[in-house]
């Protein structure tokens, strides 16, 4: 009895081992064939407005009622210390240090890295990928490199997009409906963000997301069998897997950036 | 030839590099196929075509640009030149007209037509076709077979077809091997192959539902099932 279960845990933990491994040696695969894609820019953007552009309309509406609710929230509780003049730099600051790059990263997992998995498991099962292979032309150089990078270049540029409109959205219900002096509230946002240890790290935080969430998604749409059922769980693991990396991950930087 | 899952097509496979064999090996232009690295692999691949079984036709490309894609990747030519190219394939295939359809707009058939415009855009010295007449209605399937014969004696290449369709394949074919689990159990010509007296070849080309390849799957007799004390 007790050695079937120790023999169940080493089972589970080699194929999680075996699996990471995998993956790993996937990762760099990737990254080792991206020069070859990265010489033909017109691939990339291409990816660029398919998983960018079609992300931006739920990327902007959820700025702007995160960026509203902020500005609700930050009122409320400013408002018992009569430190609402602080509005814009609190919803600027949760913005631009972790919701922008979070919720933009769990937003484009649910959006963009499902698409991306189903596009490439449909591709799987319609042998398009194997034909590729016979025409001797690398898939993983030419559909997963651009993807890829399209979704490391677009994940910031998006995550900007939503603190942008958040700003916004906090603005709106801080200065335009509740009444925060409109002069306090940006000038206290200018004053209390710093561009590099602010701003720059929730560049820096977005492009690790979108390196992480556009890996998983294009890893598990070409791991997927082809058959329905498993592109259709495939998809599912993306979300899964990719909203934990996002959080383990957010919660590794924000330790390593925002320490002191 | 051969029925379902006797391993026709993992011979292809094994031809085109997409599988390892774990004995022997396989030879194209004189190299062992499993024993070329990546680069080597690829140079190889670029002298062979491949029509898969369904098409494999990229479904976010049109007619045109699939047909155009092994010639946009491999060549340098100038897209004047890729369109006559193109246009010339297509219109080989008798789907000039359709190229600017998607794959979703054509028909089966169609679709297959097109795959072997693709698979030979590049003028392989060795076409392989897997299944190429599964699911055609008999017009389709006529058109298909003639396709594969008539461009074979144009591009003077060596073409490989993995088939279970006997009249279509003895049409066309110079030479027939018989697979039957993983292995090949005959071969000849068509001539030869149709009055054969090989068990396995009679069945085939007879369509008899018993005989070499069971009609039952092995296991239990009936009569055992049923608890009537038969044997197997």
């Amino acid at each position: 009895m007790i050695s079937r279960f120790l023999e169940r845990i080493g089972c589970v933990v080699r194929e999680s081992i075996a699996s990471l491994g995998f993956a790993t040696r996937a990762f760099f695969n990737l990254v080792g064939v991206s020069p070859g894609a990265l010489r033909r820019p017109a691939l990339i953007s291409e990816q660029i407005h398919f998983i960018g552009n079609y992300s931006l309309v739920i990327i902007a509406v959820s700025g702007l009622f995160v960026g509203m609710v902020l500005g609700l929230q930050g009122y409320y509780t400013l408002n018992q210390y009569g430190a609402e003049q602080k509005l814009g730099q609190v919803v600027a600051l949760a913005l631009v240090r972790e919701l922008g790059p979070v919720v933009t990263a769990l937003l484009f997992a649910g959006r963009a890295g499902t698409s991306l998995t189903a596009q490439i498991g449909l591709m799987k099962a319609g042998e398009q990928l194997s034909a590729m292979e016979m025409m001797a032309i690398n898939p993983v150089q030419r559909v997963l490199a651009p993807r890829f990078w399209a979704g490391v270049i677009a994940m910031p540029v998006l995550a900007s997009v939503f603190s942008a409109v958040g700003v916004l959205g906090g603005y709106l219900v801080g200065v335009q409906l509740i009444g925060v002096d409109e002069g306090a509230f940006w000038s206290q946002m200018q004053a209390g963000v710093d561009v590099r240890a602010d701003v720059l790290n929730g560049v820096i935080k977005s492009v690790i997301f979108g390196i992480a969430v556009t890996f998983t998604a294009l890893f598990q749409g070409y791991q997927a069998q082809p058959t329905p059922e498993d592109v259709s769980r495939a998809t599912t693991r993306t979300v899964v897997i990719a909203s934990l990396m996002v959080w383990g991950l957010d919660f590794v930087m924000t330790a390593l950036m925002f320490n002191k | 030839m051969g029925g379902s899952g006797c391993g026709k097509t993992t011979v292809l496979r094994l031809i085109g590099g997409q599988l390892r064999p774990q004995r022997g090996e396989v030879r194209v232009a004189g190299e062992v196929v499993h024993r070329l690295d990546t680069d080597g692999l690829y140079r190889l691949r670029r002298r062979m075509g491949m029509l898969f079984q369904f098409g494999a036709l990229f479904t976010d490309l049109s007619v045109f640009d699939n047909v155009a894609f092994p010639l946009r990747e491999h060549t340098d030519l100038p897209e004047e030149l890729i369109r006559d190219l193109v246009l010339m394939k297509l219109n080989a295939v008798g789907l000039r007209n359709a190229h600017r359809l998607k794959p979703a707009e054509i028909s089966g058939g169609m679709a297959r037509r097109v795959a072997v415009a693709r698979a030979v855009a590049l003028d392989p010295e060795l076409i392989m076709y897997d299944e190429p007449f599964a699911g055609l209605d008999p017009i389709s399937m006529g058109v298909t077979a003639n396709l594969i014969r008539n461009l074979n004696d144009a591009l003077g290449s060596t073409s490989i077809l993995v088939s279970h369709d006997v009249h279509e394949c003895f049409a066309i074919a110079d030479y027939v091997y018989f697979m039957s689990a993983g292995k090949i159990v005959a071969e000849g010509t068509p001539a030869e192959l149709r009055v054969s007296e090989d068990p396995y070849v009679k069945q085939f080309v007879n369509a008899a539902p018993d005989g070499p390849v069971p009609f039952h799957y092995p296991g239990k007799s009936l009569a055992e099932d049923l608890g009537l004390g038969g044997r197997k």
